[in-house]
């Protein structure tokens, strides 16, 4: 047996379960860049052999990243239910594999362990699991969550509307807002990346988007994605924010060079708990991405899939209203081409929801990166299928302010066509309101933004 | 029909926006003309991240030509850390063929778009060495790198005893436009400089900041930097960025 001719022993410490889990990665050249991938496919593949005769208790009793210096590793491990971790700690990670492509294993089976589980376990799994393994296993989950509207239920795929701006015009912003809504996208959030990362900026952000909101009575949520303390002060002024957002990494030096920690997020969660102006109760939005720790050197040589499950651990404590991956952003020294972009969105997606949280994904990619709009869409396709909760859609896939391509607002149709799914139920019962979709189609009228003038 | 055309605009015709808006449907999917404009743009993109300087262009300035430690365009996107990093051989051959010790190192890089230099250096060039001339400055041998990412000025300067560096490269080419250029400029370099240490003049096109004017602002800070012997957040708060 060729594969067995390179041999890794099982971890037993932290240092050796940190490299099994580098080396057990599917290819990336974030951790070839980070220098801790595998040196070979039969390497990798006796890592992955090494990672499954593991067990979870292995995995949670040595920390990749010390517990004594990263509050993220506290957050995860003190978010443990002990009684249901006693129950499945001596399953082997390949134990752990079988029983979530079990066909006997259904959503509530998964949350009658997700509670015992670390986000470094769910990482060791996502290693031994084939891109159609993690298709099928995420479609098994469904996590809803509900600010203004509730977004996640079984047959619905809902889509974040992106108006973002290069000099955050307002009436830019609010045209293109128009579009997308016109093209029923919009469910999951209105967000905009602001130019300026300002209060007074982000307050006229949130007070044009939200009186649109009133005044067409939609069923959706704003929300402005400047630095969290940056909408915190906005919020405190009286800035009319449904949601509250923040990057986020895998490690406290990660969040460290994001300008933030759990203290300030603590703050902030429990700041737009009694002062964003929807209903929730799910009220923050939280975007990671898979290399962001190593771009910042804040990855303690551990591997960029398991850093990105770590930010899952750290979303899960706020009980975020979304949380997507930003998949393709960071560049082809992470994720090289579509191959690694599309794996890499796999993986996320599972993560998160088996993490418990309400993932959806920006599947995008850069100018420079091996990958063009043909592999964005094959992902979403793939991810609809999974049942990702809701995707982002800038207008015809070009986001002018970014510099970068996702989705386009016509891709939503497209993708509610092909697998028989709607908007979020109060969202599509507008969108029949205003004339724009009927019977799980586009009306004549759709497509136009002139219908909200 | 150009994205102009198909873009709402107000009273005044002016196209309010780039936003690809307005731009409607066949059904589910965009029109085939959005479509082929959304991947004419990508394509030129693509071809400005992938394609070489056009070689006439170094040899008609006499540069020293050189590479990093990288060996292909592949190499160059997925290994930034060996495209700031030349060789020893590479370092003999410049102490060699080059000005030692100059007061000014000026290097031009393929970076992420070998349009933006094809399209911008010939003009920048001649204004920024007439700017640093006028102020009696010393400047090297020029230097022009293929894939080269901004940090390979730390190496250089370093090897050759520059007091300061000046780096004309290519920036990451977006949809709006594929020939934006950057100068990136450090005094004192030295490998591990920060990037706070460095200055930069970005958005360097024809419909940005005309590569005739960035020279002259080039030439203008070089010579600051020189006089104040600092460069980036040493110099002032903020860089110069040009906002087109």
């Amino acid at each position: 047996m060729s594969t067995r001719s390179i041999a890794i022993e099982q971890p037993a410490d932290s240092e050796s379960l940190r490299t099994v889990l580098a080396k057990a990665n599917e290819e990336k050249t974030g951790d070839e860049l980070a220098g801790i991938a595998a040196e070979s496919d039969r390497e990798r593949v006796a890592a992955k052999r090494a990672l499954a005769g593991t067990t979870l208790e292995t995995v949670r009793e040595n920390p990749v990243v010390p517990y004594e210096d990263d509050e993220v590793t506290r957050a995860i491990q003190e978010a443990v239910r002990e009684p249901v971790y006693e129950r499945i700690k001596d399953w082997t990670v390949s134990d752990l594999r079988e029983f979530l492509v079990d066909s006997e294993t259904k959503d509530r089976e998964i949350r009658a362990i997700r509670s015992g589980l670390t986000s470094e376990m769910i990482a060791a799994v996502t290693k031994l699991m084939s891109n159609l393994d993690l298709a099928l296993a995420t479609s098994k989950m469904t996590v809803t969550a509900r600010c203004n509207t509730t977004v996640g239920h079984t047959g619905t795929l809902s889509f974040r509307l992106q108006p973002n701006d290069p000099s955050d015009d307002i009436e830019n912003i609010l045209d293109s807002t128009r579009e997308g809504l016109s093209y029923g996208v919009g469910d999951a959030v209105i967000g905009i990346n602001p130019v300026n990362d300002d209060v007074t900026s982000t307050t006229r952000i949130l007070e044009a988007t939200h009186e649109f909101i009133e005044e067409w009575e939609i069923p959706t949520q704003n929300c402005c994605l400047a630095h969290v303390t940056t909408q915190m002060d906005a919020v405190r002024e009286g800035a009319p924010a449904d949601l509250v957002f923040q990057s986020l990494a895998g490690t406290e030096r990660g969040n460290e060079e994001f300008g933030v920690d759990i203290e300030l997020l603590d703050e902030a969660y429990e700041l737009a708990r009694r002062r964003c102006v929807s209903t929730g109760p799910n009220v923050m939005y939280f975007e990671t991405g898979q290399g962001s720790e190593l771009s910042g050197d804040a990855h303690y040589d551990v591997d960029q899939l398991t850093l990105e499950a770590r930010c899952y651990g750290l979303a899960a404590r706020y009980d975020p209203f979304l949380v997507n991956t930003v998949v393709g952003f960071i560049g082809p020294e992470y994720l090289y081409d579509g191959k690694q972009i599309i794996r890499a969105g796999l993986e996320d997606v599972f993560m998160g929801k088996l993490h418990g949280i309400p993932m959806g994904i920006d599947a995008c990619y850069t100018n420079h990166s091996q990958a063009d709009q043909n592999d964005i869409e094959n992902l979403l396709v793939l991810l609809a299928a999974a049942g990702a909760n809701f995707f982002i859609t800038v207008p015809m896939g070009d986001d002018v302010m970014l510099n970068y391509q996702s989705a386009s607002y016509h891709d939503a149709a497209a993708l509610w066509e092909l697998f028989d799914l709607d908007p979020a139920p109060a969202f599509d019962d507008w969108l029949e309101a205003q004339g724009i979709r009927e019977n799980g189609k586009l009306t004549d009228r759709a497509g136009e933004m002139g219908i909200f003038r | 029909m150009s994205r102009e055309e198909e873009n709402p605009a107000d009273e005044t015709g002016e196209p309010k926006t780039t936003a690809r808006l307005g731009v409607g449907r066949a059904g589910h999917r965009p029109r085939t003309e959005t479509l082929l404009d959304f991947r004419a743009d990508h394509g030129t993109a693509r071809d400005a991240v992938l394609t070489r300087v056009d070689e006439a262009l170094i040899a008609d300035r006499e540069f020293v030509a050189i590479s990093t430690l990288v060996a292909d365009k592949e190499e160059y996107l997925a290994r930034p850390d060996r495209a700031r990093e030349i060789s020893e051989e590479t370092t003999a051959r410049l102490r060699e063929e080059c000005k030692q010790d100059p007061e000014v190192q000026l290097i031009v890089s393929d970076g992420l778009s070998s349009t933006a230099v094809e399209k911008n250096v010939p003009e920048l060039l001649p204004i920024l060495f007439d700017g640093l001339e006028a102020r009696d400055l010393d400047v090297g041998t020029p230097i022009f790198v293929e894939y080269g990412r901004v940090d390979v000025m730390d190496a250089i300067g370093e090897d050759l005893g520059a007091s300061c560096c000046v780096h004309l490269i290519g920036e990451r080419p977006g949809l709006a436009t594929a020939e934006s250029l950057s100068a990136y400029l450090v005094y004192d370099p030295k490998r591990g400089t920060p990037t706070s240490k460095k200055s930069v003049i970005s958005n360097i096109h024809s419909n940005g900041l005309p590569p005739v004017e960035a020279g002259a602002q080039v030439a203008d800070l070089v010579f600051e930097m020189c006089e104040k012997r600092a460069s980036g957040i040493s110099l002032r708060e903020d860089d110069r960025e040009f906002r087109a």
